[in-house]
């Protein structure tokens, strides 16, 4: 226990969340305050407010049983901070950093502020480095490279955490040796199954000993969701600028976190915006997601990937649209397709990984590989429309065209799209695979393969 | 003057200090320990709020507030070229030596080199008497731009000294005016500091008549922007807004750029300093970089920095305009910008209007669209400021309230379309949503290059009209059920679209459209389809024209021939007669 600074005894309000103290002198913004309960239970709070000798706290692990009367409190004098070692891999957390494992502390002098600093853009390096996920839909179609912060928009029900799970066990650097690389898991009241289904995951694969998690689960409570993403990619940083790993951090569920964000600013009394959420809801998950890349000069990288439900598959709804604003690209995953049967459902027009453009091609992957992705998604934008329209006139009455259109559409997704969960295909497997689909449609209908391209591929000739 | 008062509360960026009965509204504070930077946004007896653009995290009450005496303001001189500038202008470049890959608090750097030695050529001898604003010497800054030193907008008077030519830092006094009233002699360096807030004065509007060149054909020949005019991009998450403003940014046929990165993400910022350097500008045969100035304050970096960096922007762009050149503002995006404001107005418990935002964000808007256009210098030229604002309505939404507004400011609209970037069909400007109110200005310009530019432009629109109709009834009754007339236009319009409208930023010869190249494709695509048009009515099919061997060619004319090879497009005219000529056989 911290043993500085003043105890205060009483408080003048209680309120959800949150409370507010009076008579406190020499309290900063933002502080971590210590809370003893009244029947001794510690707990731990922020200072959101400071003025006039009165402190507006938000008490992390929830205001149950605090009382006005017989609660202490004690300001520590510095932001909330978390320990960082290398010893941290392996190791179970709970949502404010506190072992989870029943292991002892983490022993170092080393703590970062969780909040972190913003990277200088100047120092920062264009992610280029292609990541082979072994799924074709990702890695041919919205293909992720390190230091990218690429999230799943999904729904309840959909297949997100296996499909997260199966690209955490696969992803690997093309044409690299091995390099030191982490994962850091931060879940955001999830259920216990959930957690326990990525630890299995983890332990089968056997890279659980690189592997960190910061655990809010579902019972804990929702304020403490604030802290553990952050408290997650301070980590991440660590290992990543200072370590030079390279770290790939996954956040489930964002949701969980925007909702806890809501109840925070409810309870103050803010103006809220849409839907209820808080004004500076962008600028608050900005600060989480910016908080990936490479720098200039450095070794590692940390690529995010969060996972967000999006309520009643709206990606219109507050969260998953500022999301997309923050991040580079979504893979949305496709309730139709899942109850067709098809896994990973990634649904195709959607999807974008906006970093693919200078991490593919020549030298990157396959020279073919940005117009045959282009041209795939040309074809298979093609294939909605017609789709569309054979619903209302009947897919007997369709053009011979647009009968191979829809065929190339059902094999685009029955093999392109469809694979195994523990199916890793290669990047010229995929590629290879693409181009035997565009082979169902005439050559005239590749208007964005070049010339070259179609001697060598479509029309089998070297050139 | 030195006040200082004492902080009494916080709340995020919010600070209220007391003790500061003396300064002044809008006036530079530096708050707590730290000393980090603020600005009184509103005084009420000795009580001011402060925001704050750096995080406040730490700062207790009781800590000290000191007030600077002047507004925030804009360093102007030789060395913004080339820069790249957080939102309050320090130099992202001096703070990385500092500080490392993060940006701490308190970072003090100054905006421009001290320090380095600028090529200094006078214009003006001793005696003469200058005007506010007149250009009194040239700084060959970047082989590019040559910077002609206006005289501050707030200065006049007799020159009693000038610097002979030679090399001189910032530091270094250039310039000595003695008032024609008979005041002190006041001493100028190369660089002069001008408010934020404020627009830099000009002997006022002239008339837009030259267009800005962009080099995206759907902007330059469907949608022009004049120089000196505004537009908005409108667009939902991933519809390529960024894009869109990199090409702009790129192309535009502005003497100087200025990049606002505005609550946006970092690593894009990072993708234009990477690029920038590397790439050539078509005109001087330059690096792009030596006339761009950026403004980098991404979405992670403190919100009240963000609400000023597009005024630091414009007003840098208004001092290039002042030397007689024109340039191109692109804010990317405005409705981070419209948060920023959101977010600090709630945090001063303001009464909410539409959506939570203040009921001041029309006008703020209204005054930074404004300080576009093309003016009479006060040195006598004509120059002009254009600004291009993305704007990120949530959900795709164009009915919400920052879209709503900048709508009314902007006079040319170019509406990014979800299905378009679905198909990634880029740039994915509409052509049925969009509009230009330009196009009467600037239609002569045109017209000494192409006297059919109006007529082929009318035609491609007006097939492109007709096909979204007949397109609604293509998807009930199927396109095959359609007379052949019609089906042509489905075919044509495809055709359009697919060989004109769409355009790869990331192929060399594509990435940039010349206005000679635009106007022979408009030519070749304009005859293709009225010579079609003649075979389906003498009763040929769409199947065969399909067929017609140059259609590949035409297809791919975009990347095929490059800008400056009228020739080409001559014979692949040829080609195409001679090609209808067989199959009317």
């Amino acid at each position: 226990m911290n043993q500085t600074g003043l105890e205060y005894c009483g408080l003048r309000k209680l309120d959800g969340p949150l409370f507010v103290i009076d008579g406190v002198c020499d309290v900063g913004y933002a502080e971590i305050v210590e809370i003893t309960a009244p029947d001794g239970s510690p707990r731990i709070g922020q200072v959101l407010e400071v003025g006039r000798g009165m402190a507006v706290v938000q008490v992390f692990s929830g205001t149950t049983g605090l009382s006005t009367s017989g609660t202490r409190a004690r300001f520590l004098g510095t932001g909330l901070e978390i320990p960082v070692s290398k010893e941290m891999l392996g190791r179970v957390f709970d949502g404010l950093g506190r072992p989870k494992d029943g292991l002892p502390e983490v022993l170092t002098s080393e703590r970062r502020d969780v909040n972190g600093l913003p990277l200088n853009p100047y120092a920062r390096e264009y992610p280029r480095d292609f990541i082979q996920t072994g799924i074709s839909a990702i890695d041919l179609m919205n293909s992720i490279v390190r230091g990218q912060k690429l999230p799943i928009f999904s729904g309840n029900g959909l297949p997100h955490n296996r499909m997260a799970a199966q690209i955490a066990r696969q992803a690997r650097l093309l044409g690299k040796g091995d390099q030191p690389f982490a994962i850091v898991f931060a879940a955001m009241g999830v259920k216990y199954d959930v957690a326990r289904f990525f630890i299995d995951s983890f332990e089968r694969s056997g890279v659980s000993g690189n592997v960190t998690m910061f655990l809010s689960l579902a019972d804990d409570p929702s304020v403490e969701r604030l802290v553990t993403p952050r408290a997650a990619l301070t980590f991440a940083e660590y290992l990543a600028f200072e370590q030079g790993m390279h770290v790939l951090v996954l956040l489930t569920d964002m949701t969980n976190y925007c909702e806890a964000l809501r109840e925070i600013a409810t309870a103050r009394g803010e103006i809220p915006s849409r839907k209820g959420y808080p004004g500076y809801l962008y600028s608050d998950l900005a600060s989480i997601y910016e908080r990936a890349g490479r720098v200039a000069g450095g070794a590692g990288s940390v690529t995010q990937m969060a996972i967000l439900t999006m309520p009643s598959d709206d990606i219109s709804h507050p969260v998953p649209d500022l999301t997309g604003y923050i991040t580079e690209g979504q893979i949305v995953l496709n309730r139709e397709m899942f109850q067709r049967g098809i896994y990973p459902p990634v649904a195709g027009l959607p999807s974008l990984s906006r970093l693919m453009k200078d991490g593919i091609g020549k030298g990157l992957t396959r020279d073919d590989h940005p117009h045959v992705a282009s041209q795939l998604f040309a074809c298979y934008s093609k294939v909605k429309e017609i789709r569309a329209l054979a619903s209302v006139i009947g897919e007997e009455e369709l053009s011979p065209l647009d009968k191979l259109y829809m065929k190339f559409g059902e094999e685009f997704e029955r093999r392109l799209v469809t694979q195994g969960e523990e199916e890793n295909r290669s990047i010229e497997q995929s590629l290879d695979l693409g181009w035997e689909l565009l082979k169902i449609l005439p050559r005239a209908e590749l208007y964005r393969l070049t010339e070259e391209e179609l001697k060598e591929r479509y029309d089998g000739v070297a050139v | 003057m030195n006040i200082t008062g004492k902080i009494v509360r916080i709340n995020g960026p919010i600070v209220e200090a007391e003790g500061m009965r003396a300064a002044g509204m809008l006036e530079v504070v530096e708050v707590g320990d730290l000393r980090l930077i603020g600005e009184i946004i509103r005084l009420k007896d000795d009580l001011a709020t402060i925001q704050v653009y750096e995080n406040t995290g730490g700062l207790k009450p009781g800590e000290p507030v000191a007030a600077t005496g002047r507004p925030l303001s804009v360093a102007l001189g030789p060395g913004l070229l080339g820069s790249i500038y957080d939102g309050i202008q320090r130099p992202l470049p001096a703070i990385m030596k500092h500080s490392g890959f993060y940006i701490r608090r308190g970072e003090k750097t100054v905006p421009l080199d001290a320090a380095r030695k600028w090529p200094f050529t006078p214009l003006v001898k001793v005696g003469e008497v200058l005007k506010p604003g007149q250009v009194y010497a040239e700084v060959q800054e970047t082989l590019a731009i040559k910077l002609r030193l206006p005289v501050p907008p707030d200065a006049e008077g007799r020159v009693a000294e000038i610097a002979p030519a030679g090399e001189y830092a910032n530091s270094a006094v250039v310039l000595k005016l003695e008032p024609a009233n008979g005041g002190a002699v006041r001493e100028f360096t190369m660089v002069q500091v001008w408010p934020a807030r404020k627009q830099r004065p000009s002997l006022g509007r002239v008339p837009m008549t030259q267009p800005m060149l962009t080099g995206l054909r759907i902007v330059d020949t469907f949608f022009p922007i004049a120089a000196g005019g505004t537009a908005a991009i409108p667009g939902g998450f991933g519809t390529g807004k960024t894009m869109t403003q990199h090409a702009l940014a790129k192309w535009s046929s502005a003497d100087v750029i200025v990049y606002i990165g505005c609550g946006e993400r970092g690593n894009e910022m990072t993708d234009v300093l990477k690029q920038f350097p590397e790439l050539i500008d078509p005109r001087t045969g330059r690096s792009m970089m030596e006339r761009t100035v950026m403004i980098a304050n991404t979405s992670n970096m403190p919100v009240a920095a963000r609400e000023v960096s597009i005024y630091t922007g414009i007003t840098i762009a208004e001092y290039f305009r002042d030397m007689g050149y024109n340039v191109a503002v692109m804010a990317d995006s405005t409705s981070r910008w419209a948060e920023a404001l959101r977010e600090l107005s709630g945090r001063l418990e303001e009464m909410p209007a539409d959506e939570g935002f203040p009921a001041y964000l029309p006008t703020r808007l209204a005054e930074f669209y404004e300080r576009a256009g093309k003016v009479r210098t006060l040195n006598g030229d004509e120059a002009s400021v254009s600004v291009v604002g993305a704007v990120s309505p949530p959900g795709g939404d164009f009915s919400e309230p920052v879209t709503q507004h900048t709508s009314r400011f902007i006079r040319c609209f170019w509406a990014l379309d979800r299905d378009l970037a679905n198909a990634r069909h880029y740039p994915a400007i509409s052509w049925l949503d969009s509009y230009s109110e330009y196009l009467p200005d600037i239609t002569a310009w045109w017209l000494v290059r192409n006297p059919d530019w109006p007529a082929h432009r009318l035609a491609l629109m007006e097939l492109l009209q007709q096909e979204n109709k007949l397109r609604r009834i293509a998807r009930l009754v199927g396109p095959d059920a359609l007379p052949p007339g019609q089906q042509l236009v489905l075919f044509t319009a495809e055709l359009v679209k697919n060989a004109f409208l769409q355009q790869n930023s990331f192929d060399t010869v594509d990435m940039y459209c010349s206005p000679e190249k635009q106007t022979a494709m408009m030519r070749i695509l304009v005859r293709f389809q009225e010579r079609a048009q003649a075979c389906v009515k003498a009763g040929g099919t769409v199947a065969e024209v399909r067929k017609i061997p140059c259609y590949e060619a035409v297809l791919r004319m975009k990347n095929n021939i490059a800008n400056g090879e009228p020739a080409k497009f001559e014979e692949l005219y040829k080609r195409m007669e001679a090609d209808f000529e067989e199959m009317g056989k």
